[in-house]
């Protein structure tokens, strides 16, 4: 059965730097690092001590208010450096790595015969709990909570991000695995969305409620999928997991052993060949962007929209499957400001030239053209949120910490990446994506 | 350019972060950010950036109305020149004796307005925000010509102290601030700014100029001399800008071309000023109401208050419905009290800021619409748990 979802509203940002669709193997990287800041409203609790052995599916901490929680290491090797920051907040947990990884054993399983709750026991006791995340508050899952529903986009919209289908290639069986154990943790239907006009094994996948969705960008968010198909309301869970994890718990379940093998996307202008890679998770950035003048490039672990900065000598997200690098934009542009002037900026406003030709491709870098301003023009936040939602008005009820307003306009429905869209289009330069994140935080706090 | 770039950067350097004059930092900032957009990257969120920002949004606005203030400086000179001589004016002359007249004007509107803008941006420590560039024009473009320079200030100061500070600034103000310059003149001091005396350059002086505007003519029974087509390129007496139809038609398509004011608000209000006009032609009780209904679109400031003043984002409805409502209401209110007011034939003014104070109300029905289908469909969710 297949439904079909129409987004009309959005933005497709064309950019130069496509990641061609070659995979190479990455050379093998010394260091890895877990870094508790990518899982959000987590404390993490050290289990293993600087200078320690692990293999690859060890525990090296776990979350504190949620001791089932676990988080293990994506390879062998040593546990090198706790690296903390203010206040002695664990930033990075590095390991250097084995020249072979040497597994921990989990032993393999049938998921047709596994219950709910074996297959919850498993998730968490092999470290793949992590990859389900909820709605509301785009944290991960609550184990103890049964979703109504659980959602997986195959659609990536986001300007240069990895294509989905793509990095799934040969993992058919996997996947499935995967989905088998998965749909068991809902009461609900499990759905998966791919692109309209895909022809990959995706349309073929048994055990899920299959969406082709067709729109710019941010179509393939799963929220906005989420809100067209089976909306949160107040009270109600959805979990939702990126469509490679689903084939690592796949593995895992095939193999007994966690492999944490990524295909990442290597994009972007500064990139010399931008190509796909295959890494593990956590790995350093270095085997992919070999560069010391790092000064005027920007490295990011994500896609333009949503991703995190990081250094040459960081590491690739843990949720991440891109990897994007493109020029600071630290330069100043006379009169920059007149209409009609440097037409080769995208702009989505009819103030620029650049909205004729939605088709050209672009370069940009990271000059936030202009400055913050308060909050005057009205409309265009509408023009990218193809939701029911009011995103200005949900943005100054978080603003005010107007709970009860919060509510009702639909905080419950959005994560900070629905507003990403937001964060490039307003006029004002504001931090939307920030605003809803300290949003939500602040709903987990009184509401919980 | 790497010169000049350099040489600001000394110039700034006593006012960054720690040295002597770091307090001052937002008004050289305000100068600087005139000459370059600023080498600012993201910290936070999204790392790439529409390449729009507010000071080209309001920069756009300026443009749209530069046609209707040229043309508005030229027929201030006209009207001065064809009712003293008669006949022919040259244009350079009208242009010349407009420009005299104008320019005093629009140097003081922005002179106060911006030196209170600097003074509370160094005050609260935030940047200049570039909305009083569109004020500090609209002021001089709504006045009387005649109107003392001493006025245009006071009101300009309150405008931007009472109508836009007191509030929190510019994004929080609920009245639109060139609007509330226009009323705080009007009744400060009505003499200067109603009558059949203030209209035209030097009519309170000259006695062979009569300064009556078409709307005052009919209110007071007089005969309207002035074809259609006067009253559509703007060859009549009125405030300094709004006279001229076509030319703020050209400002309209700017504006609705670039997507900087909204369409909705504009075609809102003329379906509005239409509807009600034409109630009026078939009720006719006085020469106002029997007015046909296109011409109380193009006399007066209908035209450029819908364009220029009721599409302020900020003191217009926010939501897209909103916009529509608002802007019909607009148009109805603006002909009604024009017709209605017993003092003061026209209604634009009043008609614009009592809407600016109903713009939330408008938006919270529309928003509570939204918050009603959340509702229901977290009870019908319920519904379906417990059966």
């Amino acid at each position: 059965m297949s439904n079909d979802i129409r987004i009309r509203k959005g933005l497709n940002i064309n950019l130069k730097g496509a990641a061609e669709k070659v995979v190479s193997e990455a050379p093998r990287v010394k260091t890895f690092a877990l870094k508790p800041t990518d899982f959000h409203s987590v404390t993490p609790k050290m289990v293993v001590k600087e200078g320690e052995k692990v293999k690859a599916g060890d525990v090296i901490f776990y979350s504190k208010y949620s001791e089932k929680i676990k988080f293990v290491t994506p390879v062998s090797g040593t546990l090198s450096e706790v690296r903390r920051g203010a206040k002695r907040k664990i930033l990075e947990v590095v390991i250097e790595a084995d020249s072979q990884d040497v597994y921990r054993e989990f032993g393999v399983k049938n998921p047709a015969q596994m219950s709910a709750e074996e297959v919850k026991a498993f998730l968490l006791e092999s470290g793949c709990w992590p990859f389900i995340r909820q709605r509301p508050y785009d944290i991960i899952a609550d184990p103890e909570d049964t979703p109504k529903s659980i959602f997986i986009s195959a659609y990536a919209s986001a300007p240069l991000a990895a294509d989905i289908e793509f990095t799934l290639q040969g993992r058919e069986e996997d996947f499935q695995a995967g989905i088998d154990a998965i749909s068991k943790l809902t009461t609900g239907k499990t759905h998966l969305s791919v692109a309209k006009g895909s022809s990959s094994f995706l349309t073929g996948v048994k055990g899920v409620e299959l969406h082709k969705v067709s729109g710019p960008h941010p179509a393939g968010n799963v929220g906005v999928q989420i809100h067209h198909i089976d909306p949160v309301n107040a009270g109600e869970h959805v979990w939702v997991i990126s469509p490679e994890d689903v084939a690592i718990i796949g593995t895992l379940l095939r193999t007994g052993k966690f492999d944490a093998t990524r295909t990442v996307a290597l994009a972007g202008t500064e990139v010399d060949k931008p190509q796909y890679y295959r890494v593990k998770i956590g790995s350093s950035v270095r085997a992919l962007v070999d560069r010391s003048d790092s000064i005027d490039i920007r490295i990011i672990s994500g896609d333009v929209l949503t991703g995190d900065k990081i250094t040459v000598d960081g590491f690739i997200g843990f949720y991440d499957n891109t990897v994007t690098v493109i020029p600071e934009g630290n330069d100043y542009r006379m009169f920059g400001w007149l209409p009609f002037k440097d037409n080769n900026i995208p702009s989505m406003h009819h103030t620029s030239l650049s909205w004729l030709f939605p088709n050209k491709k672009y370069t940009v870098n990271t000059n936030l053209n202009g400055e913050e301003r308060a909050l005057v023009v009205t409309g265009e936040m509408e023009k990218v949120m193809p939701m029911d939602i009011y995103p200005m008005q949900l943005l100054k009820a978080c603003m005010a910490s107007n709970i009860e307003k919060m509510e009702n306009l639909g905080i419950y429905e959005v994560a900070p990446e629905d507003f990403a869209l937001v964060d490039y289009a307003c006029t004002s330069k504001i931090e939307a994506q920030d605003i809803i994140r300290q949003g939500l935080d602040l709903m987990i706090k009184e509401v919980g | 350019m790497k010169f000049l770039r350099n040489k600001i950067d000394q110039l700034k350097k006593p006012f960054g972060k720690g040295e002597k004059w770091e307090k001052l930092a937002p008004a050289i900032n305000a100068l600087d950010t005139f000459l370059y957009v600023p080498n600012h990257t993201t910290k936070k969120g999204a790392h790439i950036r529409d390449a729009v920002d507010l000071k080209r949004t309001m920069i756009t606005v300026v443009i749209a109305l530069i046609p209707a203030l040229i043309f508005g400086i030229y027929n201030t000179g006209y009207q001065y020149l064809h009712q003293l001589n008669g006949g022919d004016v040259a244009f350079m002359d009208a242009f010349m004796h407009g420009l005299w007249k104008v320019l005093p004007i629009i140097v003081v509107s922005y002179g106060v307005g911006l030196a209170i803008e600097f003074i509370f941006a160094i005050y609260r420590g935030h940047e200049v925000n570039e909305g009083f560039l569109v004020t500090g024009l609209l002021v001089p473009m709504i006045m009387p010509v005649d109107i003392p320079l001493w006025m245009v200030g006071l009101s300009v100061a309150f405008a931007v102290l009472i109508g836009k500070e007191a509030f929190g600034g510019t994004g929080m103000n609920i009245l639109n601030p060139a609007l509330v310059a226009r009323a705080f003149a009007f009744f400060a001091y009505p003499t200067y700014m109603s009558g059949n005396k203030v209209w035209v350059s030097e009519a309170s002086k000259v006695d062979a100029i009569s300064g009556e505007t078409i709307l005052g003519s009919l209110a007071a029974g007089h005969d309207v001399h002035f074809s259609m087509f006067d009253m559509f390129s703007g060859a009549i007496p009125g405030s300094i800008g709004e006279t001229s139809t076509l030319l703020i038609l050209v400002g309209a398509a700017i504006l609705i071309l670039t997507g900087v004011g909204s369409w909705r608000i504009m075609f809102g209000a003329v379906i509005g000023g239409a509807v009600m006009g034409l109630l009026f032609n078939l009720w006719g009780a006085n020469a106002l109401m029997s007015f046909p209904w296109y011409e109380h679109l193009i006399v007066g400031g209908f035209a450029f208050g819908v364009v220029f003043m009721a599409t302020d984002p900020v003191s217009a409805a926010q939501t897209t419905k909103g916009k529509w409502i608002y802007g019909i209401l607009v148009g109805f209110f603006c002909i009604m009290i024009r017709v209605f007011n017993p003092a003061y034939p026209e209604g634009v003014m009043l008609g614009i800021l009592l809407m600016n104070v109903f713009a939330p109300t408008i938006d919270h029905y529309v928003i509570e619409a939204n918050i009603k289908r959340r509702k229901k469909r977290l009870a019908a969710s319920k519904q379906l748990k417990t059966a």
